[in-house]
């Protein structure tokens, strides 16, 4: 490597942390707007024009807020329970491929680094998530937290099979693990149309892992305040919200990318690069508007009924779509 | 030769902070501590298995062990309280015996693995490094020797493993037909369930 290529990485690398600190920022907004427009009500309006500097303010707030630690807390596991939340969240970005290679004097990859096995990549970081979780409720000493966790372990666990099911269905059909290839592969048929079964048990699992509405019951604030982050407050607690909706961008850009045919679609000769990011934004922005909507429209499902309805419904079928795909496969080839 | 002295470098640090999270393992006084310890070792084995050049097995090694055994064993002790055993004995009392079948493993271990050209061979791998880029990278090399010169032993492994799973969910069921048979306690079972 020499020094452009450094270069390079560095500014890839620079270009991601501003997008994972800033899309949540713009999505929290859009988020409070859109909820507060179906809800009937006018939601932030204040804060600069029409309320668009409110969660700038907010972010200023909790950054001169006191940082407080329970009493009885686990210090040192309470301080990294957030952390060990953004960093997977931000890591499983190196892998997201935005757009083609494009030339600019040289061949340049819209996209941090090409792993040989970067969909498992993105299924390890999304694992890794639930020790965020785990450790910031039990850290914290209290009954809610503690609930908090218990949940979200359980159910991301039980989640991230069907998620892994419904991904292997996508690797039988684009014989590889890095997405530069599965995009690749999807240049005849997005892999919507073939794998449609498997689309909506990615999509159910994606939700369920960013334990976003309607399983959101590890903060459940009904039954127990906001579970696992009940005792954070100032910055700690907003890197939680950082997380949660870098995750929410990350589920949504991954969906893209392994069934909607990432980067591909309409292009004006000589402006791949350009069209591919227009593209994969595109796709990637009607997802985080489904998640958006989703919490609008759904209410919350009871606990047995969440654990239930991903082993005995979700479980059989992403088994059945993975073993289908395989009997197709064998009849192509 | 910079390259040569990064992995040196990388090789060191890895094995020294995995050796020193898996004394954590054993050393902290918290099982939970002691939980998060193992995650840290996992995570640096990983990085072993990256500087080898097995992507696959690094992944892999954190999907499994860090994303689904490690997170059970969390699982169980948050379940637990653990106010009494934090304050337990450091030295257990099998102590007098674990000490000197442990430096007698280790003899074996190093005297099996230096004196044994079989071994050191296997040490070695199935492939060299050129039928491993040839059939595509470690993820296609595993994929070819999993396929057919162990598939009988990963058939077995896998279906041992669906025997546990169906004996784990019969042994789980069972509770419930003992309930059964007491009717206060069936009773009180079923109002634990409509609010759970």
């Amino acid at each position: 490597m020499d020094g452009w290529e450094w270069l390079i990485v560095a500014i890839k690398c620079v270009v991601i942390l501003l997008i994972f600190l800033g899309a949540p920022l713009i999505l929290v907004l859009v988020e409070r707007w859109t909820l507060g427009r179906l809800q009937s009500r006018i939601g932030p309006n204040r804060v600069g024009w029409s309320g668009t500097l409110q969660t700038a303010a907010d972010g200023l707030k909790l950054g001169i807020k006191e940082d407080l630690i329970p009493r009885g807390a686990d210090k040192l596991v309470f301080w990294f329970g957030p952390v060990f939340l953004v960093v997977p969240a931000l890591a499983a970005w190196a892998i997201v491929p935005v757009g083609p290679k494009v030339g600019l004097g040289r061949d340049i990859g819209l996209w941090a680094v090409d792993l040989n096995v970067g969909i498992l990549f993105f299924l390890a970081m999304g694992s890794l998530g639930v020790y965020g979780v785990v450790m910031s409720g039990w850290s914290s000493n209290s009954k809610y937290a503690h609930f908090g966790a218990l949940r979200a372990s359980a159910q991301v666990i039980s989640y991230e099979l069907i998620m892994g099911l419904a991904v292997l269905a996508v690797i039988l059909y684009a014989g590889s693990l890095s997405l530069i290839d599965i995009v690749e592969q999807q240049r005849g048929l997005w892999f919507i149309v073939p794998q449609f079964v498997g689309f909506l048990l990615f999509v159910i699992a994606g939700v369920a892992e960013t334990n976003r509405v309607p399983f959101d019951l590890p903060e459940a604030e009904s039954e127990i305040v906001a579970g696992f982050h009940v005792e954070y407050s100032g910055m700690r607690f907003a890197m939680f919200f950082i997380a949660e909706y870098a995750n929410i961008i990350l589920i949504s850009a991954i969906i893209t990318t392994l069934y909607l045919g990432g980067w591909l679609g309409w292009t004006i000769p000589g402006m791949e690069g350009l069209t591919g990011i227009v593209w994969f934004a595109l796709k990637t922005v009607a997802f985080i508007a489904m998640f958006l909507l989703l919490r609008a429209a759904l209410p919350r499902l009871r606990y047995d009924q969440l654990m239930s309805f991903c082993w005995k419904f979700l479980m059989p079928i992403g088994i059945i779509n993975v073993l289908l795909a395989a009997g197709l496969r064998m009849a192509w080839s | 030769m910079t390259d040569n002295l990064a992995e040196v470098i990388a090789f060191w640090y890895l094995a020294f902070m995995a050796v020193t999270g898996g004394v954590g393992v054993l050393a902290l006084r918290n099982p939970v501590h002691s939980a998060l310890s193992l995650v840290y070792v996992i995570f640096h084995v990983a990085g072993l298995f990256v500087i080898l050049g097995a992507g696959f097995l690094a992944v892999v090694q954190i999907i499994v062990y860090a994303g689904a055994i490690v997170v059970l064993f969390l699982f169980t002790l948050m379940m637990l309280d653990m106010r009494g055993i934090a304050h337990e004995r450091f030295v257990h009392r099998q102590l007098w015996l674990a000490v000197p079948l442990a430096v007698l493993l280790a003899i074996e271990a190093v005297f099996v693995g230096v004196g044994t050209p079989e071994v050191r061979e296997a040490f070695l791998g199935a492939f060299p490094p050129q039928t491993i880029s040839d059939l595509g990278g470690s993820t296609q090399a595993i994929a070819a020797v999993l396929f057919s010169e162990y598939l009988l032993p990963f058939e077995v492994a896998s279906v041992l493993l669906l025997v546990a799973a169906i004996g784990a969910i019969i042994l789980a069921r069972r509770f419930d037909r003992e309930l059964e048979a007491m009717p206060e306690a069936a009773e009180a079972g079923e109002s634990g369930e409509a609010a759970s």
